[in-house]
């Protein structure tokens, strides 16, 4: 055993790493004697926020987790459930919001890696990813940088490994201008039967890295980067980044998948946050088992590496897997075939303890359940925010001027389609293949994406479908934490629902400040227990998810920002349903009720420059009546499009749908509207309301789905024409509006040069 | 009638080419880049993908693959090959089709739908009417057709310019339509023989009603019926 640190160096070496120093102590008491170097480096990582939960595994105990569809729940690499004849998908969500805060391109695109490799890890083939992004105002450079790299990165990644980039979702508010949000979403499709897990067994069996040599790239970035905040020393944390090589990962992807389908593998893990260790040990504590692994039978990209870099580094595109001697042959020529290397490093052991050497020297010695599983749960205080009182009383009807003519209210709805968090998203999506491997039925720009269940290359084809939606209103959140998280699983599932799925499931994404702060960990756990009452509510179970913390800068935190990615399936993937107008003299219905609920909204922005008031109320038994029509609805062929009123309220829900279907329509409030001030009937974002079309003979039909669920109904308009006209507020052509809608995100990003691919096309 | 469509390390799109031909009732079988031996196959498709990740220049190392002296062999004696988006540029890095690819002019993917004019042309691969427009969509980060005014002439004269980008109405805007600077609005060309085609646009990703147009069937199904007269 190297005895590298005296007990005099040793704690503060501890220190620097992060560990606090009860929980220095509480490794000097498992291990009965000093720490090494490696050692510590690897409590350190384990025992960080980011790799053990420490500070939020009680709170993510409200999450209901089962299900009758529910094959894995959270714990392992991603969830599964089952969407029918055999078929399951896999899906999580995952954060990568400090490394893209420093170097976006890589941020962004290491983060599609890993998520991508948590579900081929299940033995799933990854069919889609959608990406929920935070930038501060694109009026400052540095988030224009920050916003283009990121997108650049995502596709850069994304478009490599031939997985489609079918969905997603970004707001630009100055509380991310320090700290932007990276969320990445991956879908990976299987049979029931090639369900995967990471569990090493086997005393006796080998370790085999798979993958890219080790550098001393990343090292410390679960622990430096994810589990502290930015100050002025961000920059110096650039090495902490790592390096994405997407062509590796596309063939790890192929080689690992063949692998798991022979059946050659006894587990499979993915090197992510804390590399080797978290992986390795993982597996291990998993299984029951120990491990042993000699660092010097890794292979490195870099001379001298030590120990303790070659265990905790966070080099991209490898993959550890667990493999009987026997096999050891089969599984190397399959590597071999797709150009991977394929190293024995280590072996499963039945002593329980992970032991790192460096050729015959013992570099560490620790029981190997420790450190997945005995880093400290801490029990934050809590404390209600003090500034929730004074914001929420703010009441926008009253103390604001409002427009009240039909110029002034036009004129609004076109400042609102030019709005960055509400203008078209084409000029993001077009940078990202969102169709390889044939299963996008909607592509992006509706209200969630919808693919159909098969592997066609396969020639594995069926009728069943996944609709896909990411989301959440940071802003709601911070106004009121319960509600606002209530409304991020509401509009997902919405969401889903307009487009013809049933909400089955959901993976989030938790991303707040520093838990370490009561009124940040007040706002934590009431996220949480409104995520947890709608989702018990509506039997949709959380089945995997990732917390971040630690998301401020300069003290200051981000928008609380629980992310929702939510899964739901189509019986029949061709009875799908879009956003877009279709038909002349089709009847615009609206479903739900409006209410003078401007607190919070995109309107009070855009017009006022004010976040304040309280965010639209949330009734789950009504939305669970909608999502029932809508769902009834559609499966009866009644539904020409279908569209969630959500920021910007029921104008650009009309105005969207006019623009995807090159279509305009006319509409007059409906008499249970005509109480209201007209910024609110055009603009509040009432939560439970949709926007749907039904031909003529089938309004009739609608209306008793709709009373039969006790939702309310009004017939509100024709679609029809080339402008819309809302009576006596708006009137638009749908021409100008799309001009405005879908140019408005270039013109932002590049304000100097809005026409500058037509200049290049011409020079 | 098979397509052997090539597998390169990293190409991406050769389970799409095989759905779209097995959909379109063709047989299909994939060809291993290390392989020496195409097998008995009718049409060689190179798919679409990053081969390699294209990390030197795109295609540029995949034309070193052992299957690509196969392939050129194939093409020389007559044999039908079409190269989709990264399947185009291997085959420019082979010098089977004269030219190359540049990054696209506003220095990003694209990722959409695109009208394309049919041109007159030799290429057996296409048996529209001149002047017809599909619409299919483009996928690529280095599609930007490029060639000198000398082979540019060549290309013109030789009835080899096969598809180019359009207005939806097949008109040419004068500023130009290619939405990745292509030089002529080049969106395909062929060799003088017309055996060889290389193309941007991926056809492939348009042949199921459900997940897009129809207008991509074309580029499968000519070729088949042209390889069925010659034999029948």
């Amino acid at each position: 055993m190297r005895a590298d640190l005296s007990p005099e160096l040793a704690p503060r070496l501890a220190e620097e790493l992060g560990l606090k120093p009860a929980e220095y102590e509480h490794v000097v008491e498992i291990l009965g004697r000093t720490p090494t170097v490696t050692e510590l480096y690897m409590y350190s990582l384990m025992w960080s926020e980011h790799c053990s939960y420490k500070h939020s595994r009680k709170a993510l105990r409200m999450f209901p987790t089962e299900g009758p569809a529910v094959l894995q729940g959270p714990g392992e690499n991603a969830g599964v459930i089952s969407v029918g004849e055999g078929w399951a998908v896999a899906f999580k969500m995952e954060s990568h919001n400090h490394p893209s805060a420093i170097e976006p391109y890589q941020g962004a695109a290491t983060g599609v890696g890993g998520i991508i490799r948590d579900i081929f890890t299940m033995g799933a083939r990854p069919i889609a990813i959608l990406d929920s992004l935070r930038f501060g105002t694109l009026d400052k450079p540095r988030q224009r940088y920050l916003f283009e790299g990121a997108v650049a990165g995502i596709g850069g990644y994304g478009n490599c490994l031939g997985v489609p980039t079918v969905g997603g979702e970004v707001y630009f508010e100055d509380a991310y201008e320090g700290n932007c949000l990276i969320n990445a979403m991956a879908i990976g499709l299987m049979r029931e039967e090639d369900l995967m897990r990471a569990v090493a067994a086997g005393p006796g069996n080998l370790l085999v890295l798979i993958g890219s040599t080790t550098g001393r790239d990343g090292i410390g970035g679960a622990s430096v980067l994810a589990s502290q905040e930015f100050d002025e020393k961000a920059e110096e944390k650039r090495p902490s980044v790592q390096v994405g090589d997407p062509f590796t990962e596309k063939l790890l992807i192929e080689a690992c998948l063949e692998l798991l389908e022979g059946d050659l593998l006894v587990a499979l893990g993915d090197l992510g946050a804390a590399g080797l260790t978290s992986s390795a040990s993982e597996m291990a504590s998993r299984g029951g088992v120990g491990l042993e692994i000699d660092v010097t039978l890794v292979p490195q990209r870099e001379d001298a590496m030590r120990p303790f870099e070659i265990m905790v580094s966070e080099s991209q595109e490898r993959m550890l897997a667990v493999v009987t001697p026997e096999l050891l042959g089969e599984v190397q020529d399959v590597c071999e075939r797709w150009g991977l290397p394929a190293t024995v490093i280590g072996q499963v052991t039945d002593t329980g303890r992970f032991v790192i050497r460096e050729g015959d020297e013992v570099v560490g010695d620790m029981p190997a359940a420790t450190l997945a599983h005995d880093a400290p749960i801490y029990d934050p205080v809590a404390e209600r925010p003090a500034y929730l009182d004074e914001l929420q009383a703010f009441d926008p009807l009253t103390e604001l001027d409002h427009p009240d003519d039909a110029e002034m209210l036009t004129a609004t709805l076109f400042d609102l389609l030019a709005s960055a968090n509400i203008c078209s998203r084409r000029w993001i999506w077009e940078q990202y293949d969102h169709q390889v491997m044939q299963g996008t039925v909607v592509l992006p720009g509706s209200d969630a994406a919808v693919l159909r269940i098969g592997l066609p290359g396969r020639g594995e084809v069926t009728d069943r479908g996944i609709a896909a939606s990411s989301d959440c209103n940071g802003r709601y959140v911070y106004l009121d934490p319960y509600v606002g998280a209530q409304i991020a699983v509401a509009e997902a599932a919405r969401n889903v629902a307009c487009s013809g799925g049933r909400p089955a499931a959901i993976t989030d994404c938790l991303n707040f400040g520093s838990p370490e702060k009561p009124e940040v960990f007040w706002t934590f756990r009431e996220a949480i227990r409104g995520m947890a009452d709608a989702c018990r509510a509506w039997e949709v179970p959380v089945i995997s998810g990732n917390v971040s913390f630690y998301n401020e800068s300069f003290g200051q935190p981000i928008y609380p920002t629980p992310t929702v990615g939510l899964v739901g399936i189509l019986d029949d993937v061709s009875k799908h349903t879009t956003l877009a107008f279709k038909d002349a003299g089709d009847v615009v219905v609206l479903l739900g009720e409006t209410a003078a609920e401007l607190g919070g909204s995109e309107y009070l922005r855009v017009a006022f420059d004010t976040v304040a008031g309280a965010p639209p109320r949330v009734d789950l038994e009504h939305e669970a009546a909608l999502r029932e029509v809508l769902l009834t609805a559609i499966d009866e062929g009644l539904l020409r499009s279908a569209h969630d009123c959500a920021e910007g309220g029921l104008a650009v829900a009309l105005a969207e749908s006019c623009v995807a279907g090159g279509i305009g329509a006319d509409v007059h409030l409906s008499p249970d509207d005509a109480g209201l001030p007209p910024v609110a009937a055009l603009f509040a974002e009432t939560q439970g309301r949709a926007v749907v079309t039904v031909a003529e003979s089938g309004v009739d039909r609608l209306f008793e789905i709709a009373l039969a669920h006790g939702v309310p109904f009004a017939v509100v308009g024709t679609v029809g024409g080339d402008s819309l006209r809302i009576e006596g507020c708006v009137d638009a052509e749908v021409g100008a509006m799309r001009e405005v809608f879908e140019g408005a995100l270039a013109a932002q990003v590049h304000p100097e040069e809005t026409f500058a691919s037509e200049e290049l096309r011409e020079g | 009638m098979r397509f052997g469509v090539v597998v390169f390390p990293g190409s991406n799109c050769e389970q799409d080419v095989v759905h779209a031909a097995n959909h379109l009732g063709f047989e299909t079988s994939y060809i291993w880049h290390g392989d020496t031996d195409l097998g008995h196959v009718d049409a060689v498709i190179l798919p679409g993908g990053f081969s390699y990740g294209d990390y030197i220049r795109c295609g540029a190392v995949a034309r070193f693959s052992p299957i690509m002296a196969e392939v050129v062999r194939f093409a020389e004696r007559g044999g039908p090959v079409m190269g989709i988006c990264n399947g185009f540029q291997i085959l420019t890095e082979a010098h089977l089709l004269p030219g190359a690819l540049l990054r696209n002019s506003g220095l990003k993917f694209i990722c959409h739908g695109q009208p394309l004019r049919v041109e007159r042309s030799a290429c057996e691969w296409l048996d529209l009417p001149e002047g017809a427009v599909v619409d299919i969509p483009v996928n690529h980060n280095e599609g930007n057709y490029y060639c000198d005014a000398e082979t540019l002439a060549r290309l013109q004269a030789g009835g080899q310019i096969v598809l180019r980008y359009c207005e939806p109405d097949g008109s040419r805007a004068a500023a130009g339509n290619a939405p990745n600077g292509a030089v002529d609005d080049i969106a395909g060309i062929c060799n003088e023989r017309g055996n060889v085609f290389g193309l941007m646009p991926h056809p492939e990703r348009a042949v199921d009603p459900l997940t897009g147009t129809t207008d991509g069937a074309p580029f499968f199904t000519a070729i088949a019926k042209r390889l069925a007269e010659v034999a029948g």
